[in-house]
């Protein structure tokens, strides 16, 4: 029987099964779309739909990986975008909480920007791009400002509603308790608006990966964006392939970081039962 | 700032002169307490009883100084209030816990902010906990306790802090029938050794004939001091006393009078 907390506790997928068997359904689900492309890919060749070269099958595409992580070219090339989505994410994390914090407890700073990003915030990111290259150069300068432009609107703006949208319940319990101004803050405001920051984060962090393989593809010598361009000026379907997916094992690194982050920092949501 | 032992600051007396509170657009504004007059005695129990949307969770937000009274004013041992203070501690109920604290952490909230130093403030908080019966629920988060063990660490919170005087807000009436006699009587025993000026706001009439020293009982909406009830109960109530049930009567009897006048 579902009921309202447990639609709280666990979300709309209810509650967690039991761990062997969630590990057994991730396997096969991965195992399953490894079959269906492998499929996919030996129809191509069997019935001669199209030059199987635009499909290659997964083990093609692994073995691809497997090759460049060998020949040790790999290995640069996701330094290259890590490095870039890092520093671009902490810049763009920095500026979205250090005016966020403010601007949500701050009627008058919120005024203020408010209007500012109202307007930027429609823009979309990549019409900002070849700005950027004719501000700052093509190098990469203008691949990490692109990133910390593309993520700073999303975790600004949950930041803002995070902090503005703390129950004033808990306000009035803090001031009669006899907390004001700092200490009001960061007592009472930040750890109450920490949960909806950290969702803010987690878009921050899947937003700079979504937006950097755009970057790489202008004036990049290196990076998995780099990658997937090449790969396409000279038809290497498999390297396309690959970085892509060596993109995508990245992006869920990076989110399952923010999640040890939550576990650690909002163990009070759900703590262990004693 | 005193930070006397056990049995607390005793308690401080409340005046509340001429208070009219009033919402929405001066235009048209909708009047919520009209002239409101009260003194609270130190170390008193009052109730304030009364049909909903009489305005008496206003009054005692304003006392609480949460938010201002359009004309008049409280005073608290003389001196006039500005806003929320520490000298008034305030129980919700809502419980308004910090659910990112602990519940020792939660008691131990305004003791920090006060500079009390940490072998003190573990001290008031083993004392409290102990006074509201969750010792053995100290290093729980707020998601894992009943209601009526959240309001008890709001209770024990709000006493920590050692206030004069405490604020209660319908603090009872989230909980079912029988948690919420228990917290009737856990209140009345606390009261008995902390003897705190308690303001409580409640529209039971059995909770306030079993709690209070005086009830106010105020109109329907706009709020007035209609009549005041001196209950000369002993310490110790019985609930099914003669005594009781009369009292019990005739404010019922009073308090009808309003429910019915918002019905018309």
């Amino acid at each position: 029987m579902s009921t309202v907390t447990d639609l709280v506790q666990w979300g709309l997928r209810g509650a967690p099964l039991p761990r062997r068997r969630a590990l057994a359904l991730r396997l096969g689900a991965v195992l399953a779309f490894l079959g269906l492309w492998s499929l996919a890919s030996g129809l191509v060749v069997l019935l001669g739909l199209f030059n199987p070269i635009f499909l290659a099958g997964p083990w093609r595409v692994l073995g691809k990986v497997a090759a460049l992580a060998v020949n040790g070219q790999l290995w640069g090339h996701v330094a290259a975008t890590l490095e870039r989505v890092a520093v671009g994410f902490a810049t763009g994390a920095a500026l979205a909480l250090g005016l966020g914090l403010p601007a949500g407890h701050f009627r008058l700073v919120r005024n203020l920007l408010e209007p500012i990003v109202e307007i930027l915030r429609p823009v979309p990111p990549l019409a900002m791009l070849p700005l950027f290259i004719v501000w700052v150069g093509i190098g990469e300068t203008s691949k990490i400002a692109f990133i910390t432009y593309a993520t700073f609107f999303p975790m600004f703006l949950t930041t803002v509603h995070a902090v503005q949208h703390v129950d004033p319940l808990l306000l009035r319990a803090a001031t009669s308790l006899g907390a004001r101004r700092a200490r009001l803050f960061f007592r009472v405001v930040l750890p109450a608006a920490l949960p909806e920051i950290l969702i803010g984060i987690r878009l921050g962090v899947a937003l700079s990966f979504f937006v950097i393989v755009i970057s790489e593809f202008i004036g990049a010598e290196e990076g998995l964006g780099y990658l997937i361009n090449d790969g396409r000026n000279f038809f290497l379907v498999e390297q396309m392939l690959g970085a892509a997916i060596v993109l995508g094992f990245l992006g869920y690194g990076g989110n399952g970081l923010v999640v040890l982050l939550e576990r650690r920092w909002l163990r009070w949501e759900r703590p262990p039962t004693s | 700032m005193t930070m006397a032992g056990p049995g607390g600051a005793g308690g401080a007396r409340v005046q509340i002169e001429g208070v009219h509170k009033a919402f929405g657009l001066d235009g048209r504004s909708t009047p919520a307490l009209i002239d409101v007059s009260l003194e609270v005695q130190a170390a008193e129990l009052l109730c304030l009883l009364g049909p909903s949307g009489c305005g008496k969770s206003t009054l005692l937000n304003i006392v609480a100084g949460f938010i201002p009274p359009t004309r008049g004013r409280v005073r608290v041992d003389g001196a006039p209030i500005a806003g929320p203070g520490p000298e008034r501690g305030v129980v919700f109920q809502e419980y308004a816990l910090f659910p990112w604290l602990t519940v020792a952490q939660n008691v131990e909230f305004g003791p920090r902010l006060m500079g009390v130093p940490a072998a003190r403030r573990r001290e008031v908080v083993a004392r409290y906990l102990d006074m509201v019966g969750l010792s053995e629920h100290a290093t729980k988060f707020p998601v894992q306790l009943s209601g009526g063990m959240k309001q008890r660490v709001a209770i024990a919170r709000a006493l920590a802090n050692n206030p004069s005087i405490v604020l209660m807000d319908e603090p009872f009436g989230a909980l079912d029938a029988q948690t919420r006699e228990v917290m009737q009587e856990e209140l009345s025993r606390i009261q008995r050794v902390e003897h705190k000026t308690i303001v409580f706001v409640t529209h039971s009439i059995r909770e306030a004939v079993y709690l209070a020293d005086r009830i106010v009982v105020m109109t329907s909406s706009p709020g007035r001091v209609k009549d005041v009830f001196t209950i000369k109960l002993p310490e110790a109530r019985d609930r099914f006393a003669a005594e009781f049930t009369r009292y019990e009567s005739e404010i019922t009897r009073v308090v009808k009078e309003e429910v019915a006048k918002v019905r018309e």
